[in-house]
């Protein structure tokens, strides 16, 4: 099979790739990019850790294959921190202890982000249903949605 | 595989009608992506609709909105006009999946991957929204509800593909709502899922509607005997009671662990007298 060649831009930098046809754009990131923070939960859009932004909007990187990602722009996780400088989500979710093993976390920060920029002053209701497609089986939701309530206070006075 | 962009839709189509093996449209992904990872599709030719304009806009035309094939449903709810005016549709197309999926879920992909559980389908049928078919050939305007001939089956040739889909304009004091019922707040697909599409006129009475019903026999069932049973009332209490039972009468559910024939056939009518009370608060607060 002959590979596609695809030119990106991730989290602002320009990237280039080669992939298969049916390869996603999660194994791209993953296995030939070697960005590792965005998870692979389910690989059937279930669980929301591999989510990432494509031209601004949330999606499952699971359900898009690596070619579509020609000429758009990505966002990851990788792209949160500023340098060492967490993002208020990331130090809001330490704080709030909105995690225990992890493995959910980068698809709820990259989703939890997306919201407050289409809404900066989400409700608890809000949140709860902007982020019912992230699962975590550790937390039981609390923390993280009062991390993200937390935060978008915190960046609404920023 | 191959992976294909066209630009335009003569070039998507033809590269259906050339393909060696199968092809397949690849709108947002969120059916067809999962059944290509089960080994259920295995496509020898995918061909990504996003790049071609005139499936990723949504257009006011003189007989109504005409939406893109790749028009997300998040693009939808965004679009208010569209919201405005069809909110059943707009609402039904909001259900699909969680805010991820909805980045990337379609219309024309919830029509044309056949399931009788999709929630937009009703809600389209339910306004007599059309899908504009393109083949090699020739192009056609095909009333939703015919496109779909049975679970995962559709009319479409091999060689055709849907452009956009059109929802017509709509008399004055006219409204349409959407209900489904899942055993959970968020995530998860149609038990039983109801459309009621209804007109006034300047005394509140009914002259029109339609009532579809979906999740509860292979395909949409639109209930004739439900929206007689609205024609010619004020959509009172017993209108909607008759329009219920009728609903009910003509569900022809399975017996799955989600749910039991009994019950879906019980709430099929209680979605659509529920639903049919806010197409009613609709009509009477549009103009
Ligand atoms: C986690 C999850 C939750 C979901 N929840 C729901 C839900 O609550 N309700 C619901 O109804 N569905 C749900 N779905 C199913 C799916 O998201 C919807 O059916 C969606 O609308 C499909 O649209 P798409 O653009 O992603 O389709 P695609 O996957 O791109 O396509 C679906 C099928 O239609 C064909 N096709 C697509 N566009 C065209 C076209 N223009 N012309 C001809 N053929 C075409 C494709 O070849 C494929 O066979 C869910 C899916 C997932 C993964
Ligand atoms: S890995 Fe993509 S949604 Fe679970
Ligand atoms: S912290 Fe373990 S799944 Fe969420």
């Amino acid at each position: 099979m002959s590979q596609i060649h695809v030119s990106t831009t991730i989290n602002g930098d320009q990237a280039e790739f080669l992939c298969d046809a049916d390869e996603t754009l999660l194994d791209v990131l993953r296995d030939r990019l070697g960005l590792t923070g965005s998870k692979e939960g389910c690989g059937t859009g279930d669980c929301g850790a591999c989510s990432v932004t494509v031209d601004g909007r949330l999606v499952c990187s699971c359900l898009m294959l690596g070619a579509e990602a020609e000429g758009r722009e990505i966002g990851t996780i990788e792209g949160l921190a500023n340098g060492d400088e967490l993002h208020p989500l990331q130090t809001k979710f330490l704080e709030h202890a909105a995690l225990q093993c992890g493995i959910c976390t980068p698809g709820f920060l990259v989703a939890a982000k997306s919201l407050l920029e289409h809404n900066p002053k989400p409700t608890e209701t809000e949140v709860r249903y902007w982020l019912a497609g992230n699962l975590c089986r550790c937390t039981g939701y609390d923390k993280i949605v009062r991390a993200v309530m937390d935060a978008a206070k915190e960046m609404r006075k920023a | 595989m191959r992976f294909e962009s066209p630009q335009t839709t003569k070039d998507a189509v033809a590269l259906l009608a050339g393909a060696k093996g199968k092809g397949r449209v690849l709108a947002g992904g969120t059916d067809l992506l999962v059944q290509m990872k089960s080994g259920m599709a295995a496509p020898d030719v995918i061909v990504d609709i996003k790049r071609i304009p005139a499936m990723k806009s949504i257009k006011a035309e003189k007989d109504g909105m005409r939406v893109g094939a790749a028009v997300a449903s998040a693009e939808m709810a965004e679009h208010a006009a569209l919201a405005k005016g069809w909110p059943g549709v707009v609402e039904a197309a909001d259900l699909i999946g969680s805010t991820q999926i909805q980045g990337r879920a379609t219309l024309a992909g919830n029509l044309c991957n056949g399931s009788p559980a999709a929630d937009s389908v009703p809600a389209m049928a339910a306004i007599g929204a059309k899908a504009r078919v393109v083949g090699p050939k020739k192009r056609r305007d095909v009333l939703v509800e015919k496109i779909v001939t049975g679970p995962g089956k559709i009319s479409l040739a091999k060689d055709e593909l849907i452009e956009s889909i059109l929802l017509p304009k709509r008399p004055p004091r006219s409204g349409d709502a959407y209900l489904r019922f899942i055993p959970r707040t968020e995530m998860d697909i149609a038990v039983a899922g109801a459309a009621v599409s209804l007109t006034l006129d300047t005394k509140g009475v009914c002259t029109d509607a339609r009532v579809i019903i979906g999740a509860v026999g292979p395909r949409i069932i639109d209930v004739k005997d439900g929206a007689k049973a609205l024609i010619g009332t004020k959509v009172d209490k017993a209108a909607l009671k008759a329009m219920e039972a009728a609903c009910s009468a003509a569900a022809t559910p399975i017996d799955d662990k989600r749910g039991t024939k009994e019950f879906r056939k019980h709430v099929v009518g209680v979605l659509a007298r529920r639903a049919g009370q806010i197409a009613l608060k609709r009509a009477k607060g549009s103009k």
